[in-house]
């Protein structure tokens, strides 16, 4: 069997139904063998799209997103999509074309050694160099991306090897002696953290992504039940953890509540389950929780007392560990309470999440996200690029239920959202999926309004239109004197664009016109993009300042 | 302090750069790399000396050394019992201040020479590094026209 034949097929034994990519020089077997294979794909109009729209489908469904790119030139396009999946440890396998291996550090046309450029922005990478390999490198690929701390694979593959023959054999068993994931938690620390639970009067769960990679969102909704300790859920972690349940606090960090930073810095135990401590969720270092006992529960033993020193590591899969966690409970020994819940009423009664209507007339961005909220009644997949829109949608929309909040995290990749919407909406297409994008990053991906036109994909463009790059806007004005350096923007008119692309566009310019272009842009069967003209200057507030403490808000302390 | 880890990893390409990159990522200088294979020839032993300033850091690359999917184990030393050699090679310009360091310092035992001629002379010396260390101050008496050394081995007792 060809290789590339034998690349389709190993493919296929993986499950996966989905390619998104483009063409190009060093791939050109692969398409062939590709054309009438039961995959389906999808070209995107650039590869950076490809390789986020494939990581919008991982994210969506947990399942191995993958992309597909041509050597030099398209291989290098992914690398931001790459690191965006790196970073917020999403699986995927991402395949790039080679030069044949001849040529290979020859400068060849369209040469890139994408192993190097890729090292240290994928969890791990091959270059196949033999055809013998091929079909175990492409097994051995999706067992790492999907396993332990997930993460994309890349697999080099050059042209001479999609043409060789071999023989196709599938490996059933994947056995890696120096890659052995930990799942279960050490019963010793179960013991030990369980026994800090007992001794503490104000903890805090902090819930983070890893809740939801692990799937642990019903463990963590038990855990919580039966011990009555108040949640936080971070960025990443949105949708671990109901929103609406009576202990949520809803996100902490650099805009996140009033009342779960307060409780972080008041709490004497931290419960944090998947979560690395971020620097955009502790703020500075030293006045973070400062009287507080730390339990981390991780996967990857490296995001350990990596920021923040921990007095109880388990190291092992969040749901697994929940469990141990929940069989281990001794309620007679959970302490009452109930004044620290007190404590976190006032705080949430004083310092709620809150915006002023405009004194312009004009739309406030965190009413457009309301009223979408308020109409898909929390149901919808919201996807966002990255940015005021981002924070504003992670604030106002309420998020009950996991992989339903697609962002990019770690890396803040502008151009991630709405490739990443394609993506969730072809994985799911049942499902309603909202893009929330500013002005700016709309602009970084929107040619893929041509994919969106092409496969008839039914997303939802809403663009929060301030004709600025708001997040750094808001910087400027805060800590810059108003100098607006950089960051405002001449725009096309996003409607015509969209026409130009066969979608159907709206404006809304008046806040009393915002409820019903939502119910527009949700009832309709086809793909919509929606310019949403809001008041220009407005910021996301509470925010703490960089390197501040988390308690040392500003815009929404009482 | 200077440490010493031994990590023991596939023995496949691209596992050096993945090894090294993880220190020069964090702007920390590898004081010496010695890289062989073991017994078992799909394993190599990679014994790495390093001087961290920061111990927070230094075990956080030893997690992410351990994270490493072609890493198999990691050893630092730094605190166990150990032997360790380190082999250096010099080729000194063969004049009459070569002769007499010669005559001495082969006779301590501390060096072997290897080729002697007019113009030269080369001699190897095998030790802990320490030693190294003070032979290379004894030779500076004497015109050095290379130097080459391999950096560290270790094995634990």
């Amino acid at each position: 069997m060809k290789g590339s034949r034998i690349l389709i097929e190993s493919l296929l034994k993986e499950g996966v139904e989905v390619i998104f990519g483009y063409p190009g020089g060093s791939v050109i077997p692969l398409f062939d063998s590709l054309y009438d294979a039961p995959i389906k794909f999808i070209l995107t109009r650039h590869e950076q799209a490809a390789a986020h729209a494939a990581d919008g489908y991982a994210r969506v469904t947990g399942k191995v997103g993958v992309c597909l790119a041509t050597s030099g030139p398209g291989a290098t396009n992914l690398t931001t999509g790459i690191a965006t999946a790196h970073m917020d440890s999403i699986p995927m396998v991402v395949i790039t074309g080679q030069v044949k291996t001849s040529l290979i550090g020859n400068d060849a046309f369209q040469e890139a050694d994408v192993i190097g450029i890729t090292r240290s922005i994928s969890k791990y990478n091959y270059l196949v160099k033999d055809i013998k390999d091929l079909a175990y490198t492409i097994r051995e690929a999706f067992y790492i991306a999907a396993s332990g701390r997930p993460g994309p694979v890349v697999i080099d593959v050059p042209v001479d090897i999609q043409t060789q023959e071999a023989e196709f054999k599938y490996f059933d068993k994947i056995e890696i002696r120096s890659y052995r994931p930990t799942h279960l938690g050490h019963p010793g620390q179960i013991r030990k953290a369980l026994k800090l639970i007992y001794q503490s009067k104000k903890p805090v769960i902090i819930a983070g992504g890893g809740v939801i990679i692990s799937g642990a969102n019903q463990e963590l909704l038990k855990f919580v039940e039966d011990t009555d300790i108040p949640v936080t859920e971070t960025f990443m972690g949105l949708g671990g953890f109901p929103s609406t349940h009576k202990l949520s606090l809803g996100m902490p960090g650099m805009h996140g509540t009033v009342y779960a930073n307060m409780a972080i810095t008041e709490s004497d135990l931290l419960v944090s389950i998947g979560c690395r401590f971020d620097d955009r969720v502790t703020g500075k270092i030293e006045a973070f929780a400062p009287g507080a006992k730390i339990i981390h529960i991780d996967i990857d033993p490296t995001s350990i007392s990596k920021n923040i020193k921990v007095d109880v590591p388990i190291v092992g899969d969040a749901k697994n560990i929940l469990e141990q966690l929940t069989e281990g409970i001794d309620e007679s020994k959970i302490p009452d309470f109930g004044p620290w819940h007190k404590n976190i009423q006032d705080w949430k009664k004083k310092n709620p999440l809150r915006y002023e209507t405009s004194k312009r007339g004009k739309i406030k961005p965190q009413q457009v996200i309301e009223e979408i909220y308020a109409q898909t009644k929390g149901t919808a997949v919201i996807v966002t690029e990255v940015g005021q829109n981002q924070m504003w949608a992670a604030q106002f929309y309420k998020f009950d239920y996991p992989r339903h909040f697609l962002s990019s995290g770690g890396l803040g990749t502008m151009g991630f959202g709405f490739p990443a919407a394609i993506g969730a909406k072809l994985a799911k297409p049942s499902q309603e999926v909202i893009l929330i994008a500013g002005d700016g990053s709309i602009q970084m991906n929107i040619q893929e309004l041509a994919t969106v036109s092409t496969y008839g994909v039914n997303v939802k463009v809403v663009i929060l239109n301030n004709y600025c790059l708001g997040m750094v806007r808001q910087w400027q004005e805060l800590f810059y004197n108003r100098r607006y350096s950089g960051t405002p923007l001449k725009n096309p008119d996003f409607v015509k664009v969209a026409q130009g692309y066969g979608i159907k566009g709206l404006r809304v310019e008046k806040p009393e016109n915002v409820k019903s272009a939502v119910k527009k842009i949700i009832s309709s069967n086809e793909p919509v993009v929606a310019d949403f003209r809001i008041e220009e200057e407005e910021n996301v507030f509470p925010m703490v300042p960089a390197g501040e403490a988390i308690n040392r808000m500003i815009g929404g302390m009482a | 302090m200077k440490h010493t880890i031994q990590a023991l990893v596939e023995n496949r390409f691209g596992v050096l750069a993945r090894v090294s990159s993880l220190f020069s990522a964090r702007g920390y200088n590898i004081t010496s790399l010695a890289v062989g294979e073991t017994a078992d020839p799909t394993v190599s032993c990679m014994t790495i000396v390093v001087n961290a300033e920061d111990e927070r850091i230094l075990e956080q690359i030893k997690k992410q050394l351990n994270k490493l999917i072609d890493v198999i184990t990691v050893n630092d030393f730094t605190h166990k019992e150990y032997i360790e050699r380190e082999l250096i090679l010099i080729k000194l310009s063969a004049d009459r201040n070569c002769e007499e360091m010669l005559t001495t310092a082969v006779k301590k035992g501390s060096i072997r020479v290897i080729e002697k001629n007019k113009n030269f002379c080369i001699i190897e010396a095998c030790s802990e590094r320490h030693k190294i260390e003070e032979i290379l101050k004894e030779l500076k008496k004497a015109e050095v026209i290379e130097l080459v050394r391999t950096g560290k081995i270790a094995i634990g007792k």
